[in-house]
């Protein structure tokens, strides 16, 4: 096997995949906070904070592609 | 232990039979099994088996019901025939056997079963079936030009998101297969990175999470398709009315 030394990658998806991660926590956080003020609501809330966070999600594979491409 | 791209293991006529595809065809049986297993032993007062495929189903179908609404006859064969497809060929792979049984070739070790998921080929399918099966319940719902008014409109403004909606339908290709494709291919790479590490104890806590992983990604396609279908099938001739 020969390795050659290339960061490029791992810096588009370190920094590519910070800023969802944040995006996601705080999706999650304010789900949390909403099933916990109205758990009844919990049903309606799980959906759309996945739907969301599959949104916030996308950016993180675009730089995943991107890390694969380059 | 891991590679980017299925390893073929033999070849019928240009028909390349791979690893992957061996994988789906053992999730395949497993399901029509449990099917047969649970159809033939149906009862009132449910056995584990049957308790386990009815919370599951059941959670799907309330869960699609609450969203959904009057489309959930519709909409729901699909959500959960993606979840128990995805989640079923993640939580397989991670049985022993896969990735580990295999033989050596030329190009190096060549395992017989690999998780279908964690090929591309496999998950951009899925990824297809869901985006046309979401446009043609669209048409059929809407009607062919109560589709294309989804996309295409005189005014500039409706014009522009109907533009991002069609880019959108392509993106949903991208981020479906390669959410799937990512998580469970890194899945495989961090087990066998552990596996190399510590052959005992360490990798267990990972095993676990890859258990997590598995049946959350199977759940997320499935609840996404779930959303998608019902964004697109929404009648949407009331607003154009009231405007």
């Amino acid at each position: 096997m020969n390795f050659t030394l290339s960061v490029s990658g791992g810096l588009i998806v370190a920094i590519g995949g910070a800023l969802p991660g944040i995006a996601i926590g705080l999706i999650g956080a304010k789900a949390m906070e909403a099933i916990g003020r109205n758990p009844e609501a919990s049903g309606r809330i799980v959906p759309n904070m996945i739907l969301a966070m599959a949104f916030a999600e996308a950016i993180a594979i675009y730089s995943l592609i991107f890390a694969f491409l380059k | 232990m891991a590679s980017s791209g299925p390893e073929t293991i033999l070849a019928i006529s240009g028909l390349k039979v791979t690893n992957t595809l061996l994988a789906t065809l053992v999730v395949d049986l497993v399901i029509v099994l449990l099917v047969v297993v649970i159809r033939r032993r149906l009862s009132l007062v449910p056995g584990k088996l049957q308790a386990a495929a009815e919370g599951i189903v059941g959670y799907l179908h309330t869960t699609t019901e609450q969203v959904a609404g009057a489309r959930t006859t519709m909409i729901f064969p699909w959500v959960a025939v993606f979840f128990i497809y995805i989640a079923l060929s993640n939580l397989i792979g991670l049985f022993p056997g896969f990735g580990t049984v295999g033989f050596f070739r030329a190009e190096g070790f060549v395992p017989i079963l690999r998780v279908s998921t964690s090929d591309l080929n496999v998950t951009l399918a899925l990824a297809l079936v869901s985006v046309v099966a979401a446009n043609a319940l669209a048409i059929r719902s809407n009607g062919l030009g109560g589709h294309l008014k989804r996309f295409f409109s005189l005014s500039p403004l409706l014009l522009f998101v109907g533009i991002l909606e069609l880019v959108q339908e392509v993106t949903k290709l991208v981020t479906f297969s390669f959410r799937l494709y990512g998580n469970i291919s890194a899945g495989e790479v961090v087990l066998g990175t552990m596996s190399a590490l510590a052959a005992f104890v360490v990798p267990i806590p990972f095993l676990a999470f890859e258990i997590l992983v598995g049946l959350v990604q199977g759940l997320v396609f499935a609840l996404l398709t779930m959303a998608f279908m019902t964004i697109l099938t929404e009648p949407h001739h009331k607003e154009e009315h009231s405007r």
